[in-house]
């Protein structure tokens, strides 16, 4: 069976650390025997402790150290314990790490990785639940990447540092402990293959099949449930949906996505998001722009509602997007023409 | 304790050797011409001068190696002419011509040039100075990262963060105060509570204050900080009680008559000039001239251009 997707990050930083001398992990809670606030980072300290450092409680001054180690030409990775905590990071992020790239006239490589666990459905209440990539959506310099279930994320941190661009890594906690897909196979139904010059975007699709009723966007948090969602669509309801599934969120890789929704004719976004500014809507303002011709229905977004997200199950479930609202999005969708 | 801060000082300043003295010169008659300019329209945007402050970098030059970091803020352009003594590039910088340092995309604030790294939102460059001194550290034992900041800065919390993880660390981290008891209008009895020495001893970190304005003196004191915080790897706080003679940015000095009187009565400028008239008035007419020559020459030429493979 293949490895949760936790152990495919605590496996990456691994790699990255014995490739990278110049890589310093640090973060809150990082160091063993903790590892972490969800174990992320087990085991890392022990084999690299000079590297490998657990800080104080100083999210922005974290960031902005990370951003003086990558300014001195080194790389460095932080943890967000949660991402709604990256809220006190936005200087250094708005206004240094990323304006560093281009505002001294010329190129600054700044490698630099924040990652940032995400995301509700656990239980953890108002600020320790939310989906904040849309808050950093359209800042210059800076790109924005989702763990998804089919992305190795060796692979994805490598190359977010190679970019010399900072980035944000938004990983889903429901994510964790759910394990990666591999070999191209999703279930007895659904195959996937990475598309795009770099194979940035996974494309979840039934065998062999290669028109689809539906294009479903997601975002790697939601990947599982748009499967699920797929699946229930075509065993129930003979809709044929295909799902793709980008690693980096911004800047929107439109010249891969936009070919298989341009076939498709139909889009639906899902994010786990609030409403408002949602990067769905950034993505259907491209589609609406690009694709108009082509298109048989507008593009539907799918969000959580415009609240708070609130800490017991019953009403969390009220608040955050649900696997029937996606799939009443893809349906509408469908027979709207 | 606090330093009298009413009268102007009594002892007469140490005479300068010629290339500080010309240094201190120059910086003041190139912040000078941008007033200027500024007052006849011919500046886009704005600038801070740090007229009656250049004697802090020019005291810290020599104190300095090209392998030091040097982190300035909004008042930068002594720290930045005391570093390089390249008065084109940094007009150019904040006119927008060829040979602006950053292509005029920075401006007078962001300021990126080797070692050295301007930013204009304050405090935030503390803990950026942290990780590089961090890095320092690890790498290349003996150099040290330098922040200038002001006395109004120390409202950002930035700056605890910064200060208690170089604490911990044991990061050769040097702030370098310019405390000109005023953060744009407001004076500092009025937004810092208690002081800055106490606040950097509750982190355990050592601090000085020093009062003179006079170069030698300043460089005197500073001398042995700076060895301590190669050698021991440790961060320091100095505290220069300084005093801006200009306004905050181009016309804004909502500051009462008297109290820019007692500024000026502390201007090394005059003192200096009163002094040592003779080595004063032959250096003050040569960098008055310099400057006016750079500013024929750099507003001459053509606008700066960022290139596409320049935009990150
Ligand atoms: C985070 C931030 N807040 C506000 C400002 C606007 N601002 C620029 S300089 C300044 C005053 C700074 O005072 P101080 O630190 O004492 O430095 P001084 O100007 O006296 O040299 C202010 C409020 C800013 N640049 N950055
Ligand atoms: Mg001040």
């Amino acid at each position: 069976m293949a490895e949760r997707v936790v152990e495919n990050l605590n496996q990456a930083l691994h790699a990255l650390l014995a490739d990278d001398p110049a890589l310093t992990v640090l973060g809150e809670d990082l160091v063993d025997p903790y590892g972490g606030a969800f174990k992320v980072t087990r085991g890392l300290s022990a084999r690299w402790p000079d590297r490998v450092l657990s800080t104080p409680l100083s999210e922005g001054g974290i960031v902005g150290v990370a951003g003086g180690l990558a300014l001195a030409g080194q790389s460095a990775i932080v943890e967000i314990m949660f991402s709604d905590f990256v809220a006190l990071a936005f200087d250094q992020i708005l206004n240094f790490a990323s304006k560093s790239t281009a505002m001294y006239g010329r190129r600054v490589p700044m490698r630099l990785v924040v990652r940032c666990p995400s995301g509700g459905n656990r239980g953890y209440g108002p600020t320790h639940s939310q989906s904040p990539l849309k808050h950093f959506v359209g800042i210059p310099g800076l790109s924005l990447h989702e763990v998804s279930p089919f992305h190795d994320n060796r692979a994805v941190l490598a190359g977010m540092l190679a970019t010399g661009r900072p980035g944000l890594l938004f990983e889903d906690k429901v994510l964790y402990t759910s394990r990666m897909y591999a070999d191209g196979v999703v279930d007895e139904l659904f195959r996937y293959d990475l598309i795009g010059p770099d194979g940035d975007v996974a494309r979840v699709r039934v065998d062999e099949e290669e028109q689809a009723d539906c294009v479903l966007v997601v975002p790697g948090g939601l990947a599982a449930r748009a499967v699920a969602v797929a699946r229930e669509l075509l065993l129930r309801d003979d809709i044929v949906c295909q799902v793709l599934v980008p690693s980096r969120l911004w800047p929107l890789d439109t010249d891969t996505l936009l070919p298989p929704i341009a076939r498709a004719g139909r889009v639906v976004v899902a994010e786990e998001s609030t409403a408002g500014g949602t990067w769905g809507a950034e993505l259907a303002q491209v589609v609406h722009r690009r694709l108009w011709g082509a298109l048989r229905a507008p593009v539907r977004l799918v969000h959580s509602a415009d609240s708070v997200i609130p800490t017991a199950a019953h009403l969390e479930r009220t608040v955050l997007v649900q696997d029937t609202d996606i799939r009443q999005a893809v349906k509408e969708v469908v027979s709207g023409d | 304790m606090t330093a009298t801060r009413t009268e102007a000082p009594t002892i007469a300043p140490t005479r300068l050797a010629d290339a500080d003295l010309d240094l201190l010169l120059l910086i003041r008659h190139f912040e000078l011409a941008l007033l200027d300019m500024f007052g006849r329209g011919e500046l886009h945007g704005t600038t801070h001068t740090c007229l009656g402050q250049e004697y802090v970098p020019v005291a810290l030059r020599p104190l300095l190696t090209d392998d030091d970091f040097v982190f300035s803020n909004h008042r930068g352009h002594g720290h930045y002419l005391a570093r390089f003594a390249d008065p084109h590039g940094l007009l150019a910088e904040v006119m927008g011509r060829e040979g602006a340092v950053c292509q005029g995309v920075g401006g007078s604030q962001h300021i990126l040039r080797d070692r050295y790294l301007s930013t204009g939102v304050q405090g935030e460059s503390v803990p950026v100075a942290a990780g590089v001194a961090l890095h320092l550290k690890r790498t290349e034992p003996g150099r040290l990262a330098l922040v200038y900041l002001g006395d109004g800065t120390w409202g950002e919390g930035a700056v605890y963060e910064a200060l208690n993880m170089a604490a911990l660390w044991g990061l050769p981290l040097l702030l370098v105060v310019e405390n000109n008891g005023i953060a744009q209008s407001t004076p500092t009895v009025a937004q810092l509570a208690g002081s800055i020495g106490g606040r950097a001893r509750a982190f355990g970190v050592d601090h000085l204050r020093v009062t003179s304005t006079d170069t030698e003196v300043v460089r005197a004191a500073l001398t042995p900080v700076l060895r301590r915080v190669r050698e021991r790897s440790t961060p320091y706080v100095v505290e220069l009680l300084t005093h801006r003679v200009g306004p905050h940015s181009k016309g804004d000095d909502s500051r009462r008559p008297e109290e820019i009187a007692h500024a000026r009565a502390h201007d090394w400028y005059a003192r200096y000039a009163q002094a040592y008239p003779e080595q004063f008035g032959v250096h003050d007419e040569r960098q008055r001239a310099y400057v006016a020559q750079v500013v024929a020459d750099v507003a001459g030429r053509p606008a700066s251009r960022w290139a596409e493979a320049d935009r990150g």
